[in-house]
């Protein structure tokens, strides 16, 4: 039978299938950090479980961090308590732990895949639902609840049923100005957000096949953001030349090797989804969200569309949008790039290419906050941090930041946010808070006019 | 986990869609290391102003509704994966969510605390939100083994799907865990002879 690239992952890894019911799904990778894990480790020890396989697990310190003064003790109880926590916990279970200060501390999602730890054909989990992003190198990667982190401890596995496929295919040429953020902002504005729920979805056609890996990991990382489990795209030749040579991958001969089995895992010709959907990369324009939701978006030159639907409209009530406006000329404070989405070294050259020279408007506070130390590190090295400075942007240090304002980065009530992170809910960034998604270049821009500005007009 | 078999109760309406755990248990509250407390502070900034007085025209705050079944609008539980939502509708009472679709991971989540997730068609979800917003004492009957809901007084009431092994477990009040466990031996061997 003709099998997608999802199927033989999810095939090769079934353990056992129980009658009527779920399968056994081993774990290749089990990634683990400071929010979702501490319940898990308490429930193992409530019932005397041991970690199964601790060489499996990687942890870091992401959420809960600060993003200043790293090198002091963390101010606030409960975070400091938390991320004792997680050392503690993994300390005592033989769990590789990258904490904060450590040169491999970062966003999981942006720290693994950067390590090789995140490889072609494995299956990868995390208590986070943006685990999807790893899908980009053809693993079958998805979010999970703390009950499962506790399963996985304990077993190396999940009891799941195998989820429905879907592809997404896009082809032609991106326009300029045309980022990744933008092609996954247009597809889930036109499928909406749960049309793929209970599906895994693929990701095909010469745009992703063009696509560095650092933009994949940015369409794959908001599949969730549509209801999607994960996302996956074909592993090829860009796939093997980012993971060749990293820290954690595989060596030599065992590379070799490798690789010549991940040749084998894309779609075969003629294998059949159960849902299709066909995009062409010139109807793609530069997006922003205008509401609460990922699915809520417009190309910047549009105007926010007319729906009378109570739930809409209690969305545009807290943005303070009116339907049948356009975004061009909001004012905006607040420019935050950053998150698991658009936090690669990639997503900074954008905006320092474009800062490069200019100077941010006065009233607005910019905020750079890089996925991991690794990042960081490029970002100094590459000249990039001097061109923002020179601008009035802030550096910070690595973490999720603002993308959940778990830690002191919150936007204030009612301000607007242009935002690189994948979710623009009610309060997400902070009580009361407006978030606008956008892609790093659409960022730059904002803060440096201080407003939104059509940059299709620019860019032609 | 408690076992479920069947539950009766009065219930809350929340007819909005696409509700996401964060509005369910926002992220500031998630500094927590155990599982309790989380109920104290579930759609905290719906049901509070920012003064932390409670929001009147809210539905968990209204006095008339009570009961530990949410009938929710469309697309329930999108969003962050965070247990804690679960953890914080099971704190805060509930035992069952309705709504005319659920989010992925809530679901699994949802069900991993003995809280029961009850898919059913919109037209009877407009119904639930009729009886219980015309009166707000009807009462509701789940009925997991025969997998129906139904509205009391009257001859409404649906069939609702649930993965027969998620039943079990339900009903049993067991985990995966368990079950997980008693796979070892396979796993074991699964691990010896992978084919990638
Ligand atoms: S950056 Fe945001 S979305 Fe990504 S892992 Fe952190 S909190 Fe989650």
């Amino acid at each position: 039978m003709k099998k997608t690239l999802f199927d033989k992952v999810w095939d090769a890894h079934v353990v056992d299938t129980v009658q009527n019911g779920p399968q056994v799904l081993y774990i290749d990778k089990h990634l683990i950090h400071e929010v979702t894990s501490p319940q898990a480790f308490n429930e193992l020890e409530e019932r005397l479980i041991p970690v199964f396989r601790p060489h499996k697990i990687i942890g870091t310190a992401d959420h809960n961090t600060p993003t200043l003064d790293q090198h002091l003790p963390v101010k606030d109880d409960l975070s400091r308590k938390q991320l004792a926590q997680l050392s503690e916990n993994c300390s005592k279970n033989n769990i590789t732990l990258f904490e904060l200060g450590h040169k491999y501390n970062g966003i999981v999602h942006v720290m693994a895949p950067e390590l090789g730890i995140t490889q072609p054909g494995m299956t990868m989990v995390c208590g986070d639902s943006h685990t999807s992003t790893h899908g980009a190198f053809g693993a079958i990667a998805f979010g999970i609840g703390t009950s499962q982190v506790a399963q996985v401890f304990a077993s190396q596995c999940l009891l799941l049923s195998k989820p429905k496929s879907l592809r997404v295919s896009v082809n032609g040429i991106l326009k300029n100005g045309v980022l990744p953020k933008d092609v996954i902002l247009y597809i889930i504005s036109k499928l909406g957000t749960n049309s793929g729920t209970g599906y895994f979805c693929e990701y095909a056609g010469d745009v992703f096949e063009n696509m560095s890996m650092e933009g994949r990991m940015t369409v794959c990382n908001m599949s969730i953001e549509m209801g999607a489990r994960g996302g996956m795209i074909a592993p090829d030749e860009t796939t093997f030349e980012y993971v060749k040579d990293r820290e954690f991958a595989p060596k030599n001969e065992d590379f070799n090797t490798k690789v010549a089995y991940w040749k084998t895992l894309p779609t075969d010709e003629d294998a059949q989804f159960d849902k299709e959907y066909f995009f062409d990369a010139e109807d793609i324009e530069p997006m922003v969200t205008y509401g609460t939701n990922p699915g809520m978006g417009i190309k910047i030159s549009e105007r926010i569309p007319i729906n009378n639907d109570p739930s809409f409209e209690k969305s545009l009530q807290y943005m303070n949008f009116e339907a049948g406006k356009s975004l061009i000329n909001t004012p905006i404070n607040f420019v935050f790039i950053g998150s698991c989405t658009n936090s690669r070294i990639e997503d900074f050259r954008v905006a320092a290419d474009y800062v490069k020279g200019k100077q941010k408007a006065k009233n607005v506070t910019a905020w750079l906050v890089p996925g991991s130390k690794q990042v960081e590190t490029q970002i100094i090295e590459e000249g990039l941090k001097d061109i923002f400075n020179a601008a009035g942007f802030e550096l910070r240090q690595p973490g999720c930041s603002a993308c959940l304002a778990m830690n002191d980065d919150k936007i204030p009530q009612k301000e607007y946010c242009v935002s690189t992170s994948n979710r623009n809910f009610e309060g997400r960034q902070g009580q009361g808070a407006r978030t606008i998604l956008a892609s790093p270049l659409v960022a730059a821009v904002t803060a440096i006019e201080g407003k939104i500005i059509d940059i299709t007009k620019q860019l032609n | 986990m408690e076992k479920f078999k069947t539950h009766n109760s009065q219930a809350i309406p929340l007819n909005i869609a696409n509700v996401d755990t964060d509005q369910i248990i926002p992220a500031r509250f998630l500094k927590a290391t155990d599982k309790k407390g989380f109920g104290d502070n579930v759609f905290r900034d719906w049901r509070f102003d920012k003064l932390g007085d409670p929001v009147s025209n809210f539905s968990l705050n209204n006095p008339l509704y009570s009961g530990s079944i949410l009938i929710a609008g469309d697309n329930f539980g999108c969003g962050s994966s965070r247990e804690h939502a679960a953890w914080a509708l099971v704190g805060f009472g509930f035992k069952v969510i309705v709504s005319s679709f659920f989010a992925d991971i809530f679901k699994g989540n949802a069900l991993n605390n003995g809280l029961l997730p009850v898919q059913v068609s919109e037209r009877f979800l407009d119904h639930l939100f009729e009886s219980v917003e015309s009166d707000a004492n009807t009462q509701f009957e789940v009925n997991l083994e025969t997998q129906t809901i139904s509205i009391e007084g009257t001859d409404l009431s649906e069939s609702f799907d649930i993965d027969p092994y998620k039943k079990t477990c339900m009903i049993n009040g067991y985990d995966d865990i368990d079950y997980l466990l008693s796979k070892k031996e396979i796993i074991e061997a699964f691990e010896l002879q992978k084919t990638y």
